[in-house]
């Protein structure tokens, strides 16, 4: 019995939605950021079910592309933390608030 | 790889830049006298990929598979990103100077970020425009952070990485919902069968989530919280670049992506949306404008608003608005960049002289750069002899003609509103007089940037045709 690729679709548009809903209700600099690495994977996983559903490989590739740009992401974006870091001993992006009008 | 010589020479302003990248770090590995070498290096690369571009603009083809576009307005890109970028390398020699921050991977980085802004203007698959906006959007990141030291510019860069990386999210999305739909990332297909398509509710889904995107990479209205507070804390070299080359790069995107919006009935479902998104930002960059004191902050608000104004070209959706769309960003692009220039070099040394009142009595001190100051101010305002106004009547004329006329009316209103802030400052530069003290550092090379881009400013200002009729030829 193969499941319905509606259950797939639903199950990601639900990971984005939480993906979405993570960045903007936490405060934390690092959960936002996995709030986001949520969103890129339930992109990933739509991508592979229509892939798989269509019979066609480009999705899959798309996916690989994804993962790669996700890890380059990851490395800058640890970074800008961990800079922000030594600077201000805090990750809240609530505390991180100099510029503003 | 390459199918034959041709493609490979079609390709030659994308392979400079690589190739630079490469080079560039090879220099910044051995040579001890990297901080002399690089930046007249990528000058040197920038502007032979520019002049490449300009010269064999007539070549159109696609190549590498039908990944890439080549020639045509895609080339017309190509010069306004390279053109542009040269621009920031010449401003930077003496700011990074000034500030004593130098890094060699600064001028790196201003080459990879250019590199990812060709592939977004040249693509031909939603694969390139996603790669190109990754390798713009990661270089912006570190840009933006460079000066790691201080917090501010940590702050800006953590806040663009935040929020342009949940825009990022919402463009794969979209791009997934768009290859459901479509069974094929090609976008020759998306727009030949555009009609067709949109009557599937998961291709809308899947557009309007790309196009939410691609909203925080233009700054447009509801997703603008981030330009400011960038503008403000990265150094200003490179705002000017975020808010020239990557706004250009982004709707350079949209335009390759989306042309079937352009292209008849199908792509009026759209219209709505990006009629809103145009207002808003229209109106809300200029009267928060009004109320900045910062110099920078004030040309973050005015980068919303004509973000706005570049929207109503979207949403007017026919041949002419991409006319005026790509002649607007030609515009706008070097009259940003002469305004971040003048303010670079009147910052001194712990970012002293951003408020707009140390720009008072400039005009007798300063006389040239007040002069400079004031024509791009005049220009941003849309006053007609300079490139600003034309870029503004093209645009309304084309949502004229698409039967908005009220779209482009709010537009006239909110650039009256806008002209009260950038006359502001010429009034200060002349009418005032101030007794503090001004000191900052003189710089050649950034006089050199300055007048080039304010030349162009004037050049398609007075010769608006010649380049129109340009990029007319190709659409």
């Amino acid at each position: 019995m193969t499941i319905p690729i509606e259950y797939y679709l639903i199950l990601s548009a639900f990971m984005f939605i939480v993906g979405v809903a993570g960045v903007l209700t936490r405060r934390n600099a690092i959960i936002v950021f996995m709030s986001i690495e949520l969103m890129l994977n339930s992109a990933n996983l739509t991508l592979v079910t229509f892939s798989s559903y269509l019979g066609n490989s480009i999705g899959q590739l798309f996916v690989f592309f994804v993962m790669t740009v996700a890890a380059a992401e990851a490395a800058v974006g640890l970074a800008i933390i961990i800079a922000i870091f030594r600077n201000k001993l805090t990750v809240n992006i609530d505390e991180i608030n100099i510029l503003k009008w | 790889m390459f199918n034959n010589a041709q493609e490979f020479f079609n390709l030659l302003p994308l392979v400079i830049i690589g190739a630079g990248i490469v080079f560039s770090l090879l220099i910044e590995m051995y040579s001890k006298k990297s901080e002399l070498l690089l930046p007249w290096f990528s000058v040197i690369i920038f502007l032979a990929a520019g002049l490449h571009s300009l010269y064999y603009v007539g070549d159109v083809s696609i190549v590498l598979q039908n990944m890439l576009a080549t020639g045509g307005n895609v080339n017309v890109f190509y010069a306004i990103f390279t053109f542009g970028a040269a621009i920031v390398c010449l401003l930077s020699i003496d700011y990074i100077k000034k500030y004593g921050t130098y890094f060699g991977e600064y001028y790196i980085i201003l080459q990879s970020s250019v590199l990812g802004m060709m592939l977004m203007a040249g693509a031909k698959d939603l694969f390139v425009i996603f790669l190109g906006l990754e390798i713009m959007s990661v270089s912006f990141y570190i840009l933006a952070g460079m000066n790691r030291k201080k917090l501010n510019a940590n702050e800006a860069s953590l806040k663009y990485f935040l929020l342009g990386s949940f825009a990022t999210g919402f463009i794969v999305y979209g791009i997934a919902l768009i290859y459901g739909s479509a069974h094929t990332t090609s976008i020759d297909f998306i727009t030949s069968n555009f009609a067709e398509l949109t009557k599937n509710i998961l291709f809308i889904t899947g557009v309007l989530l790309f196009l939410i995107g691609f909203s925080f990479k233009i700054a447009a209205f509801p997703f603008h919280m981030w330009v400011p507070d960038v503008y403000e804390g990265s150094p200003t070299t490179v705002a000017a670049l975020f808010s020239t080359g990557g706004k250009a790069a982004a709707f350079s995107a949209i335009l390759a992506t989306l042309f079937a919006l352009f292209n008849g009935p199908a792509g009026n479902l759209f219209t709505p949306y990006l009629a809103v998104i145009s207002v808003l930002s229209m109106f809300y960059g200029s009267i928060v404008a009004i109320a900045q004191d910062n110099f920078k902050r004030m040309l973050a608000y005015s980068s919303i608003s004509h973000a706005g104004y570049l929207a109503i070209g979207l949403a007017a959706g026919n041949h002419d608005a991409i006319a005026g769309i790509i002649f607007y960003l030609a515009a706008y692009t070097f009259m940003n960049l002469a305004a971040f220039g003048i303010v670079s070099l009147l910052e001194g040394k712990d970012e002293t002289n951003l408020s707009i009142n140390s720009y008072a009595g400039l005009g007798t001190r300063k006389p040239l750069l007040a002069a400079l100051l004031a024509i791009i101010m005049f220009s941003l305002a849309g006053i007609p002899p300079f490139a600003g106004f034309f870029g503004k009547y093209y645009i309304f004329i084309a949502a004229v003609k698409a039967h908005l006329t009220w779209l482009a009316i709010l537009g006239v209103l909110s650039s009256a509103i806008s002209a009260y802030f950038y006359l502001r400052i010429v009034v200060l530069m002349y009418f005032k007089s101030s007794e503090d003290e001004f000191v900052f550092e003189p710089s050649n090379n950034a006089m050199v940037a300055i007048i080039f881009s304010v030349l162009l400013v004037i050049l398609l200002g007075v010769f608006p045709g010649t380049f129109l009729d340009l990029i007319t030829r190709f659409i």
